[in-house]
């Protein structure tokens, strides 16, 4: 009895720490995007004056100068980029005198094709003090521009069974120049291991300043919730040679302790790989990875004699078609 | 204006030297197909490269087909007309009235454009706007009446076709004698041949729209920018770019890294050659038959006067170097004297180019130049001019996921070469120069003005007008005979030659002085560019732009005149 009300206890506290961390992956997921829409032009003109004022210390011409206060003039009679549109805002048909494409329209171009494509993220060796195991990381796509399936999947594999996958499928809709929102379900499955569903929604897209980001929120049985949150960076070293630092955290929001899951953060992922294009679609890599167990989900780890903390080090293959 | 300093960039490095200069023989050496069998090496034919047969008259047949060319080491199949690429010249009267019969040998429907003719709209060659295509197997007869003169060309307007060698030169003789004296002329044709699937190009392209940029900023260019100008400038520099996700180095959506680039269907090892005799006047017909490139054209030692634009005759004026947009053409004077000179045309990012030789005598040639070091976009490029007074007027879909970028305050400097060609030593022609002779057809004002955005989202490689793809789009109505202004508005930060069929563009100074007449006219990253157009020509016409993958990737638009 003591036991279970401690149990709801925990339950009830990190589901408020939960929702915390929540509101904030989801503002980190979505802020770029609404900065796109609606674009605080004081934000704006902030990194406007700050790169300004620095160019103003050492450079040697005034020319930055200038164009810091004249792009801050541009910004102050609107932002470039997102944004809603003004009421006087021009109608893209205006010019039709009326006129529309009949239903037998025989001109259709590639705008009205579908893509599709496959790129497999990661497909690699990882080896840690004690052990080697394989994981991959994929991502295909197929659909038209602005609406398209997304089938992504995640997992690991040792000793010939995986050991735990996460598979998803979105459908994906463009909500930005830069952002796509992703609604679908989720499963998690691995040898061993109950299965889990989920309902999934998240936001993927590219960042300010070239950041990669990929948020998502999941809804599962039996009032399961988690959130999982990763973010890229690619490093030009040369034009083939390419680092791409990655961090990846996932949440929960109650506990699963036949995953041996605990509330709030259970894990977070800090990697770097070292990739070289032989060509833009196929490049191998090596990398090095830290990954932690936090909170309930590294008490866990602790009781059956797991290490919460490891170095690992991976080579693989990054490949699409 | 001042502008911010820039970034110096190397040259890429380029994959291999053969794929870029390309095999001197091209695509007629017969029986270099080790993958194919005997047998079909003997059914398909090598296409004929080099300076093409030229048909004259008022009676033109034309066969489209695949033809086996070669000119990386690799064998691969061109869409060709009567077997050449280019296909051949046709040279026709001013004032006759022409028949040409195309008859289609391939698998696929075809369809032929002729660019910047004034005709019947069922006779403008768009499959779904002028007429159904021509299907495999079937024969179509064009026929209309020859109503100007002047260089024109003639390319397919069916899928990827123009891509894989479908086009050829037209040159219209005047009725009464050519005002323009040459010697001798000579027709030179640029283009752009990948070995790869053009749909698979644009896949690509969809999947990493940088795929063919391989001169993108790097770590070690910032390094060099903090030790030039210290952390804060290098910091600066890259401010607005990387905030907005914008790269200053998206000078060409593909590059030498896939394509060969052609003059007259010959790859610079194989060095297309004119012979002259010293002291004659040449005329040379350039023409940018490219479905992505815009080419750099110069010859050393030699000043060009250029005395017509897309086909109509242009005070003239001498210059050292052009930028042909893609579609449009130049006719030049050059007047050498008694030894060779190099026709050097490079690719508007610097990743390639062709050269081809002017010569007294065979054999001869001169040295070529190394292409200049590629000039990533300036902050004009992507702001426009902020102190001018020109304001964009925004479409409502602009603000959505199919628009990256927008300019307020677009910039209207027609005296402007352009990206890369800005203060590089030479007289550089720019739209500013130009001054068609006799001035505008219609001396009418404008009964009313139109106002386009040219818009994309580099990121997703998607290409609109107003941010919406032709497949969401209407017709834009122009009443029979009225006369309108256009404004074009580029928002993106790449250069688009927009091609309006069937009807002239007549191009206008900043503060509304005519310019040029011209069929194709090319807008400047945040450019403002405005022309006159007289819709007397009745029926269903094109309007887009000409890089091929932007035109299908939805930068298209029909134009109904009733």
């Amino acid at each position: 009895m003591t036991q279970r009300e401690r149990t709801t206890e925990n339950h009830a506290t990190p589901s408020k720490r939960m929702n915390r961390i929540a509101a904030v992956v989801l503002f980190l997921g979505l802020a770029p995007a609404y900065a796109q829409e609606a674009t605080t032009p004081d934000a704006d003109n902030s990194d406007v004056q700050g790169s300004t004022s620095a160019a103003g210390g050492g450079m040697p011409g005034a020319a930055q100068m200038d164009y810091g206060k004249m792009v801050q003039g541009q910004m102050d009679h609107g932002s470039m980029q997102g944004g809603s549109p003004p009421p006087d805002a021009r109608d893209p048909h205006a010019y039709s005198g009326g006129l529309v494409f009949g239903p037998d329209r025989q001109l259709k171009m590639a705008d009205e094709h579908s893509f599709h494509s496959i790129l497999i993220d990661r497909l690699e060796v990882v080896r840690t003090s004690d052990h080697t195991s394989g994981a991959y990381d994929l991502k295909a796509r197929y659909g038209r521009d602005y609406d398209r399936a997304v089938l992504k999947a995640e997992g690991e594999v040792a000793d010939g069974r995986t050991e735990e996958a996460r598979t998803e499928l979105f459908w994906s809709h463009a909500v930005a120049a830069y952002w796509d929102a992703q609604l679908g379900v989720r499963h998690d499955s691995g040898a061993g291991r109950p299965g889990r569903g989920w309902l999934a929604f998240g936001v993927e897209g590219l960042a300010p300043y070239w950041f990669e980001l990929d948020a998502t929120a999941y809804v599962g049985e039996s009032g399961r919730s988690a959130l999982r949150f990763a973010v890229e960076y690619e490093l030009l070293l040369t034009q083939k040679l390419v680092l791409q630092p990655r961090i990846e955290a996932n949440f929960y929001g109650q506990r699963d302790a036949e995953l041996a899951l605990g509330a709030g953060l259970s894990s977070a992922v800090a990697g770097l790989r070292l990739r070289y294009e032989i060509r833009r679609e196929f490049a191998p890599y090596v990398g090095i990875e830290w990954a932690g167990k936090y909170g309930a989900t590294a008490d866990y780890a602790r009781a059956a004699g797991a290490e919460t903390k490891e170095t690992r080090f991976v080579a693989g293959l990054r490949f699409w078609f | 204006m001042k502008r911010i300093s820039k970034s110096r960039h190397d040259l890429p490095a380029l994959p291999r030297r053969r794929f870029i200069q390309g095999l001197a023989a091209g695509g007629m050496v017969l029986g270099a197909a080790p993958w194919l069998d005997a047998t079909a090496a003997r059914e398909i034919p090598a296409t004929a490269i080099g300076t093409p047969p030229v048909l004259t008259g008022t009676e033109f047949d034309l066969t489209i087909a695949e033809t086996r060319v070669n000119y990386t080491g690799t064998p691969h199949m061109a869409t060709t007309i009567n077997g050449s690429l280019p296909g051949p010249t046709l040279r026709m009267r001013e004032g006759d009235t022409v028949t040409i019969r195309v008859t289609n040998r391939l698998a696929v429907d075809t369809s032929i454009h002729w660019h910047g003719i004034i005709l019947p709209y069922q006779m403008d060659g768009v499959p779904g706007i002028s007429f159904r295509g021509i299907a495999p197997g079937e024969t179509f007869t064009y026929q209309f009446k020859v109503a100007q003169s002047g260089t024109y060309w003639y390319h397919s307007h069916s899928g990827m076709q123009e891509q894989t060698g479908m086009f050829g030169t037209i040159v219209i003789d005047p009725a009464r004698g050519d005002s323009i004296r040459a010697d001798r002329e000579y027709i030179v044709q640029f283009s752009d041949w990948t070995d790869e699937d053009p749909h698979r190009v644009m896949s690509k392209l969809k999947m990493q729209s940088d795929y063919y940029n391989f001169n993108q900023p790097t770590v070690a260019d910032f390094f060099r920018d903090v030790s030039n100008e210290g952390l804060s400038g290098a910091l600066a520099k890259r401010e607005m770019w990387n905030q907005m996700r914008m790269n200053p180095t998206d000078l060409a959506d593909i590059s030498g890294y896939t394509y060969t680039y052609l003059m007259n269907g010959v790859t610079p090892a194989g060095n297309w050659t004119g012979l002259f005799r010293a002291g004659e006047k040449l005329r040379l017909r350039l023409i940018n038959s490219g479905a992505m490139t815009f080419f750099d054209v110069r010859i050393p030692g030699l000043k060009m006067t250029v005395v017509q634009a897309d086909g109509q005759n242009v005070e003239p004026v001498a210059v050292d170097e052009i930028r042909l947009g893609v579609a449009e053409t130049y006719d030049v004077i050059v007047t050498p004297k008694d030894e060779a000179y190099t026709i050097f045309a490079q690719s508007m990012d610097r990743t390639g180019f062709v050269r081809g030789t002017l010569a007294p005598r065979t054999g001869m040639e001169a040295a070529v130049p190394a292409p200049d070091k590629p000039e990533p976009l300036d902050m004009e490029d992507m702001m426009g001019d902020m102190t001018g007074v020109a304001r964009a007027h925004h479409a409502k879909t602009e603000y959505g996921p199919s628009v990256d970028m927008r300019v307020d305050t677009p910039r209207t400097n027609l005296d402007d070469p352009g990206v890369g060609l800005r203060d590089n030593g030479r007289r550089v022609l720019t739209y500013a120069d130009l001054h068609t002779v006799g001035g505008p057809l219609d001396k009418r004002e404008p009964g009313r003005e139109i106002e386009l955005h040219l818009t994309g989202n580099m990121e997703r490689y998607v290409w609109s007008i107003d941010g919406v793809e032709f497949g969401r789009s209407t017709p834009i109505h122009f009443r029979h005979n009225e006369r309108l202004r256009v404004v074009f508005v580029n928002d993106t930060m790449m250069t688009h030659p927009m091609h309006l069929h069937g009807l002239w563009s007549e191009l206008e100074s900043p503060d509304g002085k005519f310019l040029a007449r011209k069929h194709t006219i090319s807008v400047q990253p945040a450019q403002r560019v405005s022309f006159l157009v007289t819709a007397d020509a009745l029926g269903r016409w094109a309007w887009h732009c000409h890089l091929l993958i932007h035109m299908d990737t939805g930068m298209f638009r029909e134009v109904v005149v009733s």
